[in-house]
C-alpha cells in the first residue's frame, strides 16, 4: 500500500504533463484551425508531407544501424574488460552526455563547415574545401554522434550479464570464437539490441535541431516541419496531427520489432 | 579397459602467486569412472578445468591418447563437460540445447534428430523437447546438461559437482543413473565432488586431493579400508586416529597394550598413526574388554547409535546398534582387521580425535553446502 502511495506524485505528474497534453494534441489534430470544428483535413493534409516522413524514417534507420555497428563492438569490449577498466570506459562513453545536446551539435557545425576545423586542416594539404555540411551525411553523422551512448548502454548491460559459463559451454560443445558469438553471445544480447535500437530510433526520427544545424532545405525532417507549424506557420492543428501520426508510426515500428525478435517475454525498455 | 587415455605429468597451477596444484601426476584409464575427491580449495576443479582446456597449467603437461594437448582449445578436444550450474542456453529449448554440439558439427538433420531423441530417452526426458530450459526443475536441467554433453559421443565426460544443487533423494537417483549411463556408453567419466559417499558409490577409482596434492589414489575399498594418511582416513568416513608404535610386523602398541594387526613393512619401534573405524569396534562387558571406558554421549543416528567413549582422557567414536546409556562402563575388543596402521604424515595429530565431538557435529549442521559431509 505504501509503495503505491509513493508513486502518487509521479502519477499526478504524468497525468498533468503527459496524458492531458496528449489529449490536447488529439483535440487539435481533429479540429480546424479556423473554426475549431471537427475535421479530418489536418490528417488528410499530411499526405503531402509523405516524402519528408519517409526521409526522416530513412535517416533514423541509417543512424540506428550505424550506431548498432559502431556500438556493439564497443559494448562487447567494455563488457569483457576488467572491472576497473569497465568503469573507466563506461564513463568515457557517458562523458559527452554531460555536455549540452545543443552545444555538441553546434560543435559539429564548427567541425564540418566549409571554413571549419576539418576543411582548414585539409586546406593545408591543398585539399578541399569538401562539402562536409548541409547534406544528409552530416545529419546522420550528427545523429550517430548524439545517440550512440543510448545504443551502447543497453548493449553493455545485457552483454555483461551473460554468464561466462555459457561461453565455456559453447566452446566445450565445439564452437570456435566466431561460432560462440553467432550461436550464443549474439542471440543472448538480442534484448539489448532491441532496446538500443528503440532508444536511438525514436529520438532520431523526431529530431529537428540536428537537421537544422547540419542539414539543408533538402534534408528537412518531420521534426523541423512540426516545429515550423507551431512557430512559423501558426498552424498548431496541422502540427498536432503530424505529431500524432509520427507517434503512431513509432509505436507501430516498436511493435513490429518486438514481435520480430520474439522479445515479448524479455525485459526490453520500450520508450 | 585399463588402457591409459589421459595422463597429467607434473601439473602445477598458480593463481596470483598462490599454488593451487603442486606437481600433480595422474593417469586416467579408458572407460573408467574416476572421481577427484577433496575439500573445497583442494585443486580438484582446477584439475578438471585443465583437462577440459579452460585453464592452461602454469607448468606440466596434459596428454590425451599419448598426444600433448596443452595448447589445444576446448572446442577441438574430444571432451565434453557437465558444468556445476549446468550452463544451459536460456535462448534455446530442451531439444536445441541437446542438439547444440551436433549442429555446430554440421551433422545431417536426420542424424541430429535421431541422436537427440535417443539421448532424451536415455535421460528420461522424452516429451520435453520443446519446453524452455528455464521452466525445468533442477533435476531435469541436470539431465539436459548430461544429455547435451553425451550426445556428442565424447571420449571423456567431465562432471563438476553436477549433483551439488539437488536434494538428497534426487541425488541418490542420479548417482545410480550416471553410473548406469557410464557403463552403458563405455565413456570415461571424470567426476569432481567433495561428497565422499557419492565418490564411494560411483567410482572405479578415487583420487583424494588436498592442498594441491594427491593424497591417495585407489578403488573405493582401498581408500576406505587402507587410507594412506590421517587426512584420507578422516575425510572418507569417520575414524579414530591414535598414536601407536609398531613393535614388529603384525604387532602394534596402542595405549600400552599390544595388538595383533595385518600391517607390516614398518621399522622396528616406528611411531605410526593407527586408524580404527567406529563400526569395527566390538563392545563387551567392562571386565572382558582390553580397554575400558565411560560412555559420555549417545546420539541416535537411525541405523545405529554414535557413542563417545572416554578412555582415560582420549575420546573415541563408536558406532553400535546396542544402546549404551551415558555413564555406562564398557569394554572393547579389537579384531586384527579392525586395526589399520599408517605412516606418520603432516596430517598426524590434526584429525581423528573426538574430544570435541559435539562441536564438530554442530559445525556440520551449520554448513549449508555440506562441504564437510561426513557420515
Amino acid at each position: 500500500m505504501r509503495n503505491k502511495l509513493l508513486s502518487a506524485p509521479y502519477l499526478v505528474w504524468m497525468a498533468m504533463f503527459t496524458i492531458v497534453p496528449l489529449c490536447v494534441v488529439v483535440y487539435f489534430a481533429f479540429t480546424s484551425s479556423a473554426t475549431g470544428a471537427f475535421t479530418l483535413d489536418n490528417i488528410l493534409q499530411i499526405a503531402t508531407y509523405t516524402p519528408i516522413f519517409l526521409r526522416s524514417i530513412g535517416y533514423a534507420i541509417a543512424a540506428t544501424l550505424i550506431c548498432l555497428l559502431l556500438g556493439y563492438p564497443v559494448a562487447y569490449v567494455i563488457a569483457q574488460a576488467r572491472p576497473g577498466a569497465q568503469r573507466f570506459l563506461y564513463m568515457l562513453i557517458m562523458l559527452p552526455m554531460c555536455m549540452s545536446f545543443l552545444l555538441r551539435t553546434l560543435a559539429w557545425v564548427s567541425l564540418l563547415q566549409d571554413t571549419g576545423i576539418i576543411n582548414n586542416l585539409l586546406g593545408h594539404f591543398g585539399i578541399g574545401p569538401l562539402p562536409l555540411i548541409r547534406n544528409a551525411g552530416a545529419v546522420v553523422a550528427g545523429m550517430v554522434y548524439n545517440y550512440l551512448p543510448y545504443m551502447i548502454m543497453p548493449l553493455y548491460t545485457v552483454i555483461m550479464k551473460i554468464d561466462h559459463s555459457l561461453i565455456e559451454a559453447a566452446e566445450d560443445l565445439g564452437c570456435n570464437g566466431r561460432q560462440v558469438f553467432s550461436r550464443v553471445v549474439f542471440p543472448l544480447s538480442l534484448p539489448g539490441i532491441i532496446s538500443g535500437i528503440t532508444m536511438v530510433f525514436v529520438p532520431a526520427v523526431s529530431t529537428f535541431y540536428i537537421s537544422q544545424k547540419l542539414g539543408s532545405t533538402s534534408t528537412t525532417m518531420i521534426g523541423d516541419v512540426i516545429e515550423s507549424q507551431f512557430k512559423a506557420a501558426y498552424n498548431p492543428n496541422l502540427g498536432a496531427a503530424m505529431s500524432l501520426v509520427l507517434m503512431v508510426l513509432i509505436f507501430l515500428s516498436i511493435g513490429i520489432m518486438n514481435r520480430f525478435a520474439g522479445a515479448d517475454e524479455d525485459e526490453v525498455i520500450t520508450v | 579397459m585399463s588402457e591409459s587415455l589421459i595422463r597429467l605429468t607434473e601439473l602445477s597451477m598458480l593463481f596470483d602467486g598462490e599454488t593451487v596444484l603442486d606437481g600433480l601426476n595422474l593417469t586416467i584409464n579408458d572407460s573408467e569412472f574416476l572421481t577427484l575427491l577433496g575439500p573445497s580449495g583442494c585443486g580438484k576443479t582446477t584439475t578438471l578445468r585443465i583437462i577440459g582446456g579452460f585453464l592452461s597449467p602454469t607448468s606440466g603437461d596434459v596428454f590425451f591418447n599419448g598426444r600433448r594437448i596443452n595448447d589445444v582449445p576446448p572446442y577441438k578436444r574430444q571432451i565434453n563437460t557437465v558444468f556445476q550450474k549446468y550452463a544451459l542456453f536460456p535462448h534455446l529449448d530442451v531439444y536445441e540445447n541437446v542438439a547444440f554440439g551436433l549442429r555446430v558439427a554440421k551433422l545431417p538433420k536426420e542424424e541430429i534428430d535421431k541422436r537427440v531423441t535417443e539421448m532424451l530417452g536415455i535421460v528420461s526426458l522424452s516429451g520435453f523437447e520443446h519446453r524452455a530450459v528455464t521452466s525445468l526443475s533442477g533435476g531435469q536441467q541436470q539431465r539436459v546438461a548430461i544429455a547435451r554433453a553425451l550426445v556428442n559421443h565424447p571420449k571423456v565426460l567431465l562432471l563438476d559437482e553436477p549433483l551439488g544443487a539437488l536434494d538428497l533423494r534426487l541425488r541418490k537417483d542420479m548417482q545410480n543413473e550416471l553410473k548406469r549411463i557410464q557403463q552403458a556408453m563405455g565413456i570415461t567419466f571424470i567426476y569432481v565432488t567433495h561428497d565422499q559417499e557419492e565418490a564411494l558409490t560411483m567410482s572405479d577409482h578415487i583420487v583424494v586431493m588436498d592442498k594441491g596434492h594427491i593424497q591417495q589414489i585407489g578403488t573405493p575399498e582401498d581408500i576406505y579400508n587402507e587410507p594412506e594418511n590421517a587426512f584420507v582416513a578422516d575425510f572418507i568416513g569417520e575414524s579414530n586416529i591414535l598414536d601407536g608404535v609398531m613393535l614388529a610386523d603384525y604387532k602394534v602398541r596402542i595405549f600400552g597394550h599390544s595388538y595383533v594387526c595385518l600391517d607390516s613393512g614398518f621399522a622396528k619401534n616406528e611411531p605410526v598413526d593407527v586408524v580404527i573405524r567406529p563400526e569395527d569396534i566390538d563392545i563387551v562387558p567392562a571386565e572382558a574388554g582390553v580397554l575400558t571406558g565411560t560412555v559420555t554421549s549417545v546420539t541416535f543416528k537411525g541405523v545405529h547409535y554414535d557413542i563417545i567413549v572416554d578412555f582415560g582422557g582420549f575420546k573415541w567414536l563408536i558406532q553400535t546398534t546396542d544402546f549404551q546409556p551415558v555413564g555406562a562402563k564398557i569394554g572393547i575388543m579389537l579384531e586384527p582387521d579392525a586395526i589399520h596402521v599408517m605412516k606418520k604424515s603432516v596430517y598426524s595429530d590434526s584429525f581423528g580425535d573426538y574430544s570435541s565431538y559435539s562441536d564438530e557435529y554442530d559445525e556440520l549442521e551449520d554448513d549449508p553446502e555440506g562441504l564437510c559431509d561426513e557420515e
